[in-house]
């Protein structure tokens, strides 16, 4: 006791009438923590930068390619007797084939590269398969036969690949896809402006192709997939979730059963997607016989998903609803639902919509759970044509189909998974934007 | 207590009605033994101060008395209290009415985030005292005028009720408080929150209020309850130690611990 006093003494004293203008070491030291501990936070957020450019500029640089295709223009003239007389041979598509080729070197010589010699095998190779593209054409609108058409035949993903700087002649050397030679060509139909670089609607519009051909794939359909599975998850999770959430935050009596609840709607927000997946498996499909890859079930395991995500954003919202609020409803006579419904909710709704949106981003770019109901349908054909079709048809997602094109071998489907991701990412930016939108829109105003 | 009764038919001219009577009120909060044993009579058209040290559970008394503690969860209160003598924690009573019979002025204004008009007009709406809008208008302007706010706001009905100022807006709720025509009205400390000017302005307001209602009102200031009340009740530790004409109490209190709350020894 002596010791603390003796010692607090000769502290206390030097600070009288001390300098305030010349730091002291504690001052000194307190500074420089300071200053190391910005410095820290400055690191933490320049590293959080670079990766965020970093994967945008290579997001970009590999996907963008994918919403372009390079397509030869050739004008086109048909007569009613080349017609029968292609119908009319063994070979039909050969038959078209070489008209094709003799309207792409007319079409060369007009623009003054006469002296490039286009033959059948090199368009196979450069074009695919273009007599089969041109018969069905002809075969469904017989009515254009003898009128000037134009074709846009797009080029295979390795003339892409080329003109994107992907591929080198030297890789061709021992490709029975595209000889070197055909380079040639390609860079005479490019100088020609026969052939161009276009933005491809297909792949915004488009179905998932087969493997052999990446330029035919499009997103299209999974979005509609992602749409339905979004409506799914947004008519049941919301209803559901805000019911949930202001029973147990507004009602609920507080006891060992709530509290048990409760714990558990945490802990089921942080459950692994695939869990999820798994449960939808054994509960919609093997028991309940939903059919297999309907975005209706995709929706249902995604409503299980989300709930826990809305429930908690919404009890926080009604939790941030001052208790005063209540009280006055209560004292001017409101009943208790009264009080929430016409006081306390319209206060929580910003909140509640913004957990909601976070929860269906969430949602629409989860892979797992889909993998595992089957939500990796092959929908080549034709999109679902209502309500019904739409919920019940095999279809795909965006995430899914991502997915299975990242899984296949050509490497163009690797450039369209990375276009599928500026697909899913653009939805993603714009669903968080309008839930800033509505956050700001209905500030709190008391 | 008893000598109150006598006090009052010497010093009131005509007979005072029983309002509220309280007879035996026990509040627990859990385990705590918060009001205890608390019996008092209110009178009609008149103002009733609750005055005490923090803690005393004055406000807990004035929330039983439109069961506003029904809404935490681990309160309980026994004894009876009877609203025009009928008890109001019979079963079959319905809070709700109870409410609209027993109007509350809180202690921080809160008025809803909407208009200043639907402030006012919500409690007749849902009361169905309105058949139509002009009816709904005329309640309002009515309430409006009682709380004394009307021309300050009649040119901007549409504005947010929340954008006034402390004295307006806690002025704003007293009119939606008398908006659905309460018989009494609780007040809990609806000055602590307002500067002297706003409080001159609502403490006048009680003073027109009383010839409508029966007013009980909490505060922690004893100038104001002994400017506004005629009646005052002094608790102390979840006891009434005291309950007296206003006057008297501060003048000539009878108990000893009255005695060093008002002359500033407690609280």
């Amino acid at each position: 006791m002596t010791d603390a006093t003796a010692s607090a003494a000769p502290d206390a004293a030097p600070r009288r009438g001390k300098s305030i203008v010349t730091q002291d070491t504690n001052t000194r030291k307190r500074n420089a923590a300071e200053k190391r501990f910005q410095t820290y936070g400055m690191i933490a957020i320049g590293i959080g930068v670079f990766f965020l450019v970093a994967l945008t500029w290579s997001i970009l640089r590999s996907g963008l390619p994918a919403f372009t295709e390079t397509a030869v223009t050739v004008e086109f003239n048909l007569s009613q007797e080349q017609f029968d007389e292609a119908e009319s041979q063994v070979l039909k598509t050969a038959a078209y084939e070489g008209f094709f080729v003799r309207a792409l070197q007319a079409q060369l010589n007009e623009e003054g590269a006469g002296d490039v010699q286009v033959e059948e095998d090199a368009v196979g190779r450069i074009m695919g398969n273009v007599g089969s593209q041109i018969r069905e054409f002809y075969r469904a609108n017989q009515d254009q036969l003898g009128q000037e058409v134009s074709f846009t035949v797009p080029a295979s993903s390795r003339v892409d690949r080329y003109l994107n700087g992907a591929l080198s002649r030297e890789d061709l050397t021992n490709s029975r896809f595209l000889e070197p030679e055909d380079l040639d060509i390609v860079d005479r139909l490019v100088d020609s402006g026969v052939m161009a670089n276009a933005f491809d609607w297909t792949f915004i519009t488009g179905t998932d192709s087969g493997v052999d051909n990446p330029g035919g794939a499009g997103i299209g359909a999974s979005v509609i997939g992602s749409f339905f599975m979004m409506f799914v998850v947004l008519v049941l999770a919301l209803p559901i979730g805000v019911a949930a959430s202001i029973y147990l935050e507004e009602f609920a009596p507080q006891n060992k059963f709530t509290d048990l609840i409760e714990v558990n709607i945490s802990n089921l927000a942080a459950v692994p997607s695939i869990v999820f997946g798994i449960l939808g498996l054994a509960v919609f499909i093997q028991f309940a016989h939903l059919p297999q890859s309907a975005p209706l079930v995709g929706g249902l395991v995604l409503t299980l998903m989300t709930l826990p995500t809305i429930i908690i954003s919404t009890r926080a919202s009604l939790k941030s609803v001052p208790p005063s609020i209540r009280a006055a409803a209560l004292g001017v006579g409101a009943s208790q639902m009264q009080a929430v419904f016409h006081h306390v909710l319209p206060l929580a709704a910003p909140g509640i919509l913004t957990g909601t949106i976070i929860g269906l981003a969430q949602a629409l770019g989860e892979t797992a759970p889909l993998l595992l109901i089957g939500m990796v349908g092959f929908v080549a054909r034709q999109y679902p044509d209502g309500l019904a079709s739409g919920l019940l048809d095999p279809n795909s997602a965006m995430p899914a189909q991502i997915y299975t094109w990242a899984a296949r071998a050509d490497p163009a489907f690797y450039e369209k998974a990375w276009g599928g991701i500026i697909v899913l990412l653009v939805f993603l930016l714009f669903m968080n934007a309008l839930a800033i939108f509505l956050r700001r829109k209905f500030e709190r105003r008391w | 207590m008893y000598d109150a009764d006598q006090n009052r038919t010497e010093n009131r001219v005509g007979q005072a009605d029983i309002k509220i009577a309280a007879k035996n009120v026990q509040v627990y909060y859990g385990e705590t033994h918060a009001i205890k044993d608390v019996s008092v009579d209110i009178e009609d058209r008149l103002v009733t101060a609750f005055i005490g040290p923090s803690g005393c559970g004055k406000s807990t008394f004035l929330r039983c008395l439109n069961r506003m503690n029904d809404t935490i969860p681990i309160c309980r209160v026994e004894g009876d209290i009877h609203i025009d003598n009928e008890d109001i924690y019979d079963k079959r009573v319905d809070p709700v009415q109870l409410r609209a019979k027993v109007g509350m002025v809180f202690q921080k204004p809160n008025p809803f985030p909407k208009s200043i008009y639907d402030n006012v007009a919500y409690g007749p709406k849902i009361h169905g005292l309105a058949k139509n809008k002009s009816e709904l208008d005329d309640i309002v302007e009515r309430a409006l005028r009682r709380g004394a706010i009307w021309d300050e706001v009649k040119d901007r009905l549409d504005a947010p009720g929340t954008g006034l100022s402390g004295g307006q807006q806690q002025r704003l709720c007293i009119a939606r408080a008398v908006a659905t025509e309460p018989e009494v009205l609780l007040m809990d400390e609806p000055c602590s929150a307002l500067d002297p000017i706003a409080t001159s302005q609502v403490e006048e307001l009680i003073d027109e209020l009383k010839q409508n209602y029966s007013v009980v009102i909490v505060t922690h200031s004893m100038q104001q309850a002994a400017r506004v009340s005629q009646k005052t009740a002094f608790f102390h530790l979840g006891n009434l130690v005291e309950y007296d004409e206003t006057e008297k109490i501060f003048t000539n209190p009878q108990d000893s611990r009255t005695e060093s709350y008002i002359t500033g020894r407690i609280g």
